[in-house]
């Protein structure tokens, strides 16, 4: 392969994979055939997952390398257009392909925020990270820092941050792989997991970087393709238009004047939602009431009311005439009453919020920052820009994605690749703004008005599937979906596309296998950027620097077993909210690595006492901030300045700069050796270079 | 390793574009959504403009960034004698 130069290599590998592409394309042509010959839905889905499972793990088999070049960095040739794509999949995660929609139905403008910081980052990577990496060109990010702080310190804290970043990212993804697979073929959640960790351990097992480039490529041309399909498709039928992104303002328009319709209440359409506001707000009340009465009364008030229902069906069952649909109701409502204080007031407090979120009016779709006063809209301004920019330094910080630079051939090739990632990543990011809109024109106008006895057959199957992504009940009994009547969870927007559109199944297993792609190919590259950071930095660098190879890339695949087993574990026990997980891995990054890399390129001056200093102090103070906030660990302390625990990042980015300057001033200036290397990593190519290359 | 005047311009070359390029990322991003509330009035091809600059056009600009960032760049090291070899 040495002799084969790199242009015969692109031009190859671009044969491949128009040949791959078109063969997907057939492959979901003959699933059409076979759904239309009567095979049913659920065979249909598992048809999708075991056959990309199978493509990941044969494109696995095919890269198996024992190569510690090839191994580690894919040995340094992959094309800047490939690793765009690559850099995608890896990007692209199961809260990007199935959530991100779906957020901005539920919260329009709001939402955005996570659109321009997930796409924005990749400003910062570009010029302030990327080129210089790929000079340094080793094999992992506390390499980085290793080499230009000095000493095991600065690259041990980047070996803690790398594994607590990565980790609480890769559970995110894992809990992704075994919800679609669940859903789409009936296995149980945690089989799920394991039949998707398999096709990853296979794939990153044999091959490491080189094949996980290689099958992300495969899986970004699956996850944008199902992911084009349902909404151009989506588009024509709303506005004749198949370019949904040029399309959607117009729909946009009618959604916000149909806002309006139903948030007035001289409308026939809005006094109904206005009926069925004022019964959740009667609702709330009852629930608030039971609360308090229940503050004041405790167990003495639950005993006294059980005893009341408990009355209520005794005297129910002593009519002669009873119906015995009230006999089981009334029999119902006794067992179903809380057991405890505890459970009461947990019940109770649910009812009373769920109650309180259907009493407000319809929040606009396109109106930043919507509030009742001033306070509140600057509020949610302040927490907007504050979670873009954790999520733009975070971009900027996160091993898998950096990592990914070390691959390229060049510097010259990172630089367009960067280019190449943010623009295969743009593609997704500004289509999910026009699928939320168009979902949200569909329910808004076809499903809102109908008829309970003819609900659209996707609002019917997918209520079936789940009450918490889809249920419709008459309130007020008449017969009429209202919009307050509809809950819907933000997972359904890209899910039950498809089948708002009235497009096949196949086109739902599709999606299904888009966003199994998207999860699959996040979780690869983190997976592996734990277990090199363990095997490469913690046993090579720091244990055994006399390990040979075989050894070295041995120790890396036990360790990336183990480490995908645990977090299988770990995601078992289902923690918290994705969205919180996912957040949580970008503040942390953003405080924990951005300072040090950033000001370890552009300011000479700093040194190992500033890295330290800076990166333990900017992860400090993002976790503690996080632990002391975010109610999932009880403290519940008040907010600074009222910024969200999700935007923890905001705290401990300054915290870690302001570490590194204050740190690199009280101490000497680093060595000659270590400016030499700042220079280095700045030119592409200098007479009399040194050398900081790895194999 | 010495560094020529020439290996100094190039580098402060660098620096300027850089922090030229910053400037217009941070505007499109913190100053177009600060100002939000005040650019709804605005419509472009049928959106609110700060709906239609936090869903499309502040992404576009960004492509554009990495895209001028990479071409001046790779033009740059060829002008000052710093490029890689080729392949």
């Amino acid at each position: 392969m040495a002799t084969q130069s790199q242009s015969q290599f692109f031009s190859q590998l671009k044969r491949y994979y128009s040949f791959y592409t078109g063969g997907f394309i057939a492959f979901v042509i003959i699933v059409a055939i076979l759904e239309q010959m009567g095979v049913p839905n659920k065979v249909l889905g598992y048809i999708f997952l075991a056959a990309t499972v199978l493509l990941y793990a044969g494109i696995g088999v095919m890269s198996r390398t024992a190569d510690v070049s090839e191994y580690y960095v894919a040995g340094r040739r992959v094309p800047a257009l490939f690793n765009g794509m690559a850099t995608g999949a890896d990007w692209m995660s199961a809260a990007s392909f199935i959530g991100m929609a779906g957020t901005l139905y539920l919260s329009g403008y709001d939402g955005l925020a996570f659109v321009l910081g997930w796409t924005g980052g990749y400003c910062l990577v570009a010029l302030l990270l990327a080129p210089y990496l790929r000079k340094f060109g080793q094999f992992t990010i506390p390499d980085f820092l290793g080499a230009r702080y000095g000493g095991n310190i600065p690259r041990s804290i980047g070996v803690f941050a790398a594994i607590l970043c990565s980790f609480t990212y890769v559970i995110a993804q894992i809990y992704g792989v075994g919800l679609i697979t669940s859903r789409f073929t009936g296995l149980e959640f945690s089989i799920g997991v394991f039949v998707g960790l398999g096709g990853i351990l296979v794939c990153s097992f044999l091959g490491g970087m080189r094949a996980v480039t290689w099958t992300q490529v495969a899986q970004y041309i699956i996850l944008i393709v199902a992911y084009m399909i349902p909404v151009v498709w989506l588009s024509v039928k709303h506005t004749g238009n198949p370019v949904p992104q040029v399309a959607y303002g117009y729909v946009l328009e009618k959604v916000t004047a149909r806002e309006q319709v139903l948030n007035d209440p001289t409308t026939p359409e809005g006094a109904k939602e206005a009926e069925v506001r004022a019964i959740f707000k009667t609702r709330q009340e009852a629930a608030e009431g039971k609360l308090k009465a229940l503050e004041a009364g405790g167990a003495a008030y639950l005993a006294e009311e059980k005893g009341k229902l408990e009355k209520a069906a005794a005297d129910l069952k002593a009519k002669p005439d009873a119906d015995p649909a009230a006999v089981a109701a009334a029999d119902k409502a006794v067992t179903d009453y809380p057991a405890d204080a505890a459970t009461a007031k947990k019940a109770w407090t649910a009812a009373a919020a769920g109650a309180k979120a259907k009493t407000a009016p319809i929040a606009a779709h396109a109106e930043p920052f919507a509030g009742k006063d001033q306070a509140a809209i600057d509020k949610k301004r302040k927490n907007f820009l504050a979670l873009v920019l954790c999520l733009m330094v975070g971009t900027a910080a996160l091993p898998h994605i950096l990592m990914r630079y070390y691959t390229t051939p060049s510097v010259k090739e990172a630089r367009k690749s960067v280019f190449w990632s943010l623009f295969f990543i743009f593609l997704l990011y500004f289509t999910a703004p026009a699928l939320a809109v168009l979902a949200k024109f569909d329910v808004y106008t076809l499903l809102v008005g109908s008829s309970f006895s003819e609900l659209p057959s996707w609002v019917a199957s997918w209520a079936a599937v789940d009450k918490s992504l889809m249920s419709v009940t008459d309130i007020n009994k008449d017969g009429i979906v209202q919009l307050a009547e509809i809950t819907i969870g933000g997972d359904l927007i890209v899910l039950a596309t498809p089948e708002i559109a009235g497009l096949p199944y196949v086109i739902t297993g599709l999606v299904a296998a888009g966003g199994l792609a998207a999860a699959l190919s996040t979780a690869d590259g983190l997976l592996l950027t734990i277990a090199n950071a363990l095997s490469h930095d913690v046993y090579y660098k720091m244990i055994n620097p006399h390990a040979a190879t075989t050894r070295r890339i041995a120790i890396s695949k036990g360790l990336l077993l183990v480490v995908a087993l645990l977090a299988a574990y770990v995601t078992s026990l289902k923690p918290g909210d994705i969205l919180f997980l996912v957040g949580a891995a970008f503040s942390l990054a953003a405080s924990g690595f951005f300072p040090a890399l950033a000001l370890g390129v552009f300011w000479k001056r700093a040194n190992k006492w500033g890295a330290i200093v800076g990166m333990s102090a900017g992860l400090g103070t993002c976790m503690y901030y996080m632990y002391m906030t975010y109610p999932f660990f009880g403290v519940n302390a008040p907010l600074w300045w009222d910024i969200n625990p999700i935007s923890a990042g905001i705290f401990g980015m300054p915290v870690g700069i302001l570490g590194v300057i204050v740190g690199s001033m009280l101490t000497a200036a680093p060595s000659k050796e270590v400016q030499d290397m700042v220079d280095h990593v700045r030119y592409p190519s200098l007479e009399n270079d040194i050398n900081t290359k790895a194999a | 390793m010495q560094l020529t005047e020439k290996h100094k311009e190039y580098w402060q070359k660098n620096l300027r574009m850089t922090g030229f390029l910053l400037v217009i990322w941070f505007v499109v991003t913190f100053v177009i959504a600060y100002f939000a509330r005040d650019l709804q009035s605005i419509t472009i091809i049928g959106f609110p403009l700060s709906f239609y600059m936090g869903a499309q056009g502040s992404l576009a600009i960004y492509v554009a960034i990495i895209w001028y960032y990479a071409h001046y760049m790779n033009k740059l090291d060829q002008e000052y004698g710093v490029h890689e070899g080729d392949d």
